[in-house]
């Protein structure tokens, strides 16, 4: 056991951080000082940069695109890339679909859509989520049928298919068949976002962000080589890709910056004539996030090293969805008390709040999403109780 | 970095986890509640012969200058049956604040032999877990040096046979320069054994104008802050890799009965509400491990600002974390839990005292956000 880190990986360190320094755009760099949220077209730009310098997939193999890096670097890549508060990349492409197309796709699939994925071409969004199929995902109603071509027919609607207003590609979980259990005869479909019959509505979020939407499908046309794994196998692939998503969200760099973040708030805001820094009780709340901040990332590393060395991820990487979700909540939880009447702020001229405080009530708001996505942390406990304790099912 | 065990360190682990559930199950614990002494000195010596004692001690005192972590996890694995001999007063606290003494030959080859206790006494009244806070005396004398003063919960206090007493030389309390440390007899001071919490024993001691050689002064004078400082982080992150022990013990007992009582026809462990809580106990465990680990492997690497950080929060996570999952193994456990002659109570009562006995949660979290925030004001 030792907390040692190589001399290569503090100089891909340093190398990655003095190339976000020259390579985030002025303007993308200004939002970031303040953690303003991107919007999706800024996320893209920020894509095609990194992507021109390899690394907008760290963890794709090297067939696809991908630049190599050991698991360690990835780590390192991506969490500086959240300390430095640059634009998060849409996850549905790089981290979804992407890497579920290597592991089940056709080869004529691959050929067709990773490429185009890792360039930011085509944009992706999710189609999981129904109105009445939320946590209870298999309940999903969404229906294809076959035509007289062979072609799928794909009719309903699905919810929180986040920024589908900007995407080319939409994959889909659909009932094929609605006999027998309901996990059985659901089936994993590619569409494109311009087939006739798709109409999308973008919702604004709790943040007051345009970021969720839903998404109508009335007798849409899929041809049938767009149908990835077997028909009936979709529940296989969801159950994957969640695993592929739930390894995304601890987010340590990310609430890392929202702590730094609330540090600033009390140092440069006073409170009848004191800094709140020296206020004792201010002191020890922000102690105490920091220090559930400095657990998580041990678990993280825990997780990381032993990824690094080939092991399957232990009992340490199941709690980093359920505690990271939490923990950057509580920054805003914290940094919205710290800011006292400035909390009431909602996107207001510049002035109005200090520039540190602007974005705090919007991401404050949107953050309660954490614990809901991606399964929600009440889904997280019911399968570590199921698969890590041991728990008897009903 | 790796966190994965060596060879040595595994086989280091088995033969702690067998000794711990073959020659000192929880019962054996309980039992020794009632004995003056707290622990049994042939198992004492058995410990020195398993080579347990010097892990961490120097090849010339007849240790074998093993990294701390390794007696770590020693100790993680008596944790999760109690095991009560004085591992962390003798070994950990007395045996950290000799070697950063230095010329300490002659008490440290008896403590690796198994020999002496040591108990490093610190603490006194009104001075809450700040050790600079040294109302004791020392003055110069004929035949060395002169001391008086009282110190409280001296951990292992009742049965030692050496007492490392800080005491002032300079300065006036709160100052971290002036405080001493000094190896006394036993015989020469009063010590008053009382009984802590877990079921174990500490000691009162009264110092009344004792007198002892210059040979007995450790470290330079007024010189002892660091040496005292060295020691309580040491013991902090032997306390949290206990804590560990204790806590995976009281889930892993926990969800067994989860899984064999019934209530309503049904296992109770079926039961969502009671499901999410024990995930909660899972989570707050993982998480005492990690900081343990980070804790105990910051003892001997890396620097000093990122050994005081990791230490301060292990021990807020003992305090939160640690003693969330003992409460909720009473509460799981419904009344029986709340009985004496069930396990689990003696669990919560030693992660209680792992989590007061070398700082508290408050004491750690304000250490902690003063190594971590600026100070605005002077």
């Amino acid at each position: 056991m030792d907390l040692s880190i190589s001399p290569e990986h503090e100089a891909f360190r340093r190398e990655v951080r003095a190339w976000i320094q020259e390579a985030l755009p002025p303007d993308l760099k200004a939002k970031a000082e303040v953690d303003a949220h991107f919007e999706m077209p800024e996320s893209t730009r920020w894509h095609k940069i990194l992507h021109q310098r390899g690394w907008a997939a760290p963890h794709w193999p090297a067939e696809w695109g991908g630049p190599g890096l050991d698991p360690t670097s990835r780590f390192i890549l991506s969490e500086e890339l959240e300390l430095a508060g640059t634009p998060p990349l849409s996850p549905f492409g790089l981290a979804m679909v992407g890497p579920l197309l290597m592991q089940f796709g056709t080869a004529a699939q691959k050929q067709r859509f990773l490429p185009k994925i890792i360039s930011a071409e085509e944009i992706w969004c999710q189609g999981y989520s129904e109105p009445n199929a939320g946590s209870d995902l298999a309940s999903l109603r969404t229906a294809a049928t076959k035509d007289a071509a062979g072609n799928y027919v794909v009719s309903g609607q699905k919810t929180w298919t986040t920024y589908a207003q900007y995407a080319d590609w939409i994959f889909c979980l659909v009932r094929t068949d609605a006999r027998g259990k309901k996990q059985e005869g659901i089936s994993f479909l590619l569409i494109d976002m311009k087939s006739p019959g798709i109409e999308v509505k973008p919702m604004l979020t709790i943040g007051g962000t345009p970021a969720f939407c839903e998404t109508f499908f009335t007798n849409v046309v899929v041809p049938a080589e767009n149908l990835v794994g077997p028909e009936g196998g979709g529940w296989t692939l969801a159950k994957a890709l969640l695993g592929h998503e739930r390894t995304l969200i601890a987010s340590v760099g990310a609430s890392g910056r929202a702590v730094k973040r609330v540090k600033r708030i009390a140092e440069e805001t006073k409170a009848n004539g004191r800094r709140l820094i020296d206020d004792p009780l201010v002191r020890s709340r922000i102690a105490a996030l920091e220090i559930r901040l400095r657990g998580l990332q041990m678990a993280n590393y825990r997780a990381l090293a032993g990824a690094q060395h080939g092991k399957a991820p232990g009992p340490e990487s199941s709690i980093l969805k359920l505690r990271g979700s939490e923990v950057t909540q509580q920054c805003y939880e914290l940094a919205m008390e710290l800011m006292g009447e400035d909390a009431l702020t909602w996107f207001n001229e510049p002035g109005v709040v200090p520039p540190i405080e602007e974005w705090v009530p919007s991401s404050f708001c949107y953050t309660r999403a954490t614990t809901i996505y991606g399964g929600s942390n009440e889904i997280q406990k019911n399968v570590i109780a199921k698969y890590i304790l041991g728990l008897p099912g009903k | 970095m790796r966190f994965d065990l060596s060879q040595d360190q595994k086989m280091l682990v088995d033969t702690a986890a067998s000794f711990a559930k073959k020659s000192s199950p929880v019962a054996r614990a309980r039992r020794l509640r009632a004995d003056p002494r707290g622990f049994e000195p042939a198992v004492w010596k058995q410990m020195a012969e398993l080579g347990w004692l010097g892990l961490c001690l120097p090849e010339q005192v007849g240790g074998f200058a093993g990294r701390f972590i390794d007696l770590a996890l020693v100790i993680q694995q008596l944790g999760a049956t109690l095991v009560p001999e004085p591992i962390l007063p003798t070994v950990v606290l007395g045996g950290t604040a000799l070697v950063a003494a230095g010329d300490s030959a002659r008490w440290l080859a008896p403590l690796a032999a198994g020999e002496l206790q040591v108990s490093l006494a610190v603490w006194e009244r009104g001075g809450r877990f700040d050790p600079t806070w040294c109302e004791t005396r020392a003055e110069k004398s004929a035949k060395g040096w002169r001391l008086s003063g009282e110190k409280v919960w001296v951990p292992g206090g009742h049965a030692a046979d050496l007492f490392l007493v800080a005491a002032r030389t300079g300065g006036s309390p709160g100052q971290a320069a002036g405080v001493s440390l000094f190896a006394v007899d036993r015989a020469a001071l009063a010590a008053l054994p009382v009984q802590t919490i877990d079921g174990r024993r500490a000691a009162s001691i009264r110092l009344s104008s004792v007198e002892v050689g210059a040979d007995r002064l450790l470290g330079g004078e007024g010189q002892a802050a660091p040496i005292i400082e060295r020691a309580l982080e040491a013991g902090c992150a032997a306390a949290a890799a206990e804590a560990t022990g204790i806590a995976q013990a009281v889930l892993d007992m926990t969800v067994a009965y989860l899984k064999t009582r019934e209530q309503f026809g049904a296992l109770i462990g079926t039961f969502q509400a009671l499901q999410h809580r024990s995930v909660e106990m899972f989570v707050e465990t993982e998480l005492l491990r990690g900081h343990a680990i980070e804790a105990c492997l910051r003892i001997d690497e890396g620097d000093q600002e990122e050994r005081h950080r990791a230490v301060a929060a292990a021990m807020v996570q003992v305090a939160s974390g640690g003693r969330f999952v003992a409460r909720q193994g009473i509460q799981l456990h419904g009344g029986i839990g709340c009985t004496d002659e069930h396990d689990v109570g003696l669990y919560l009562k030693r992660m209680q005292a792992l989590s007061q006995m070398l700082g508290d949660e408050q004491h750690h979290l304000a250490r902690f956000a003063d190594l971590t925030q600026t100070r605005v004001a002077s």
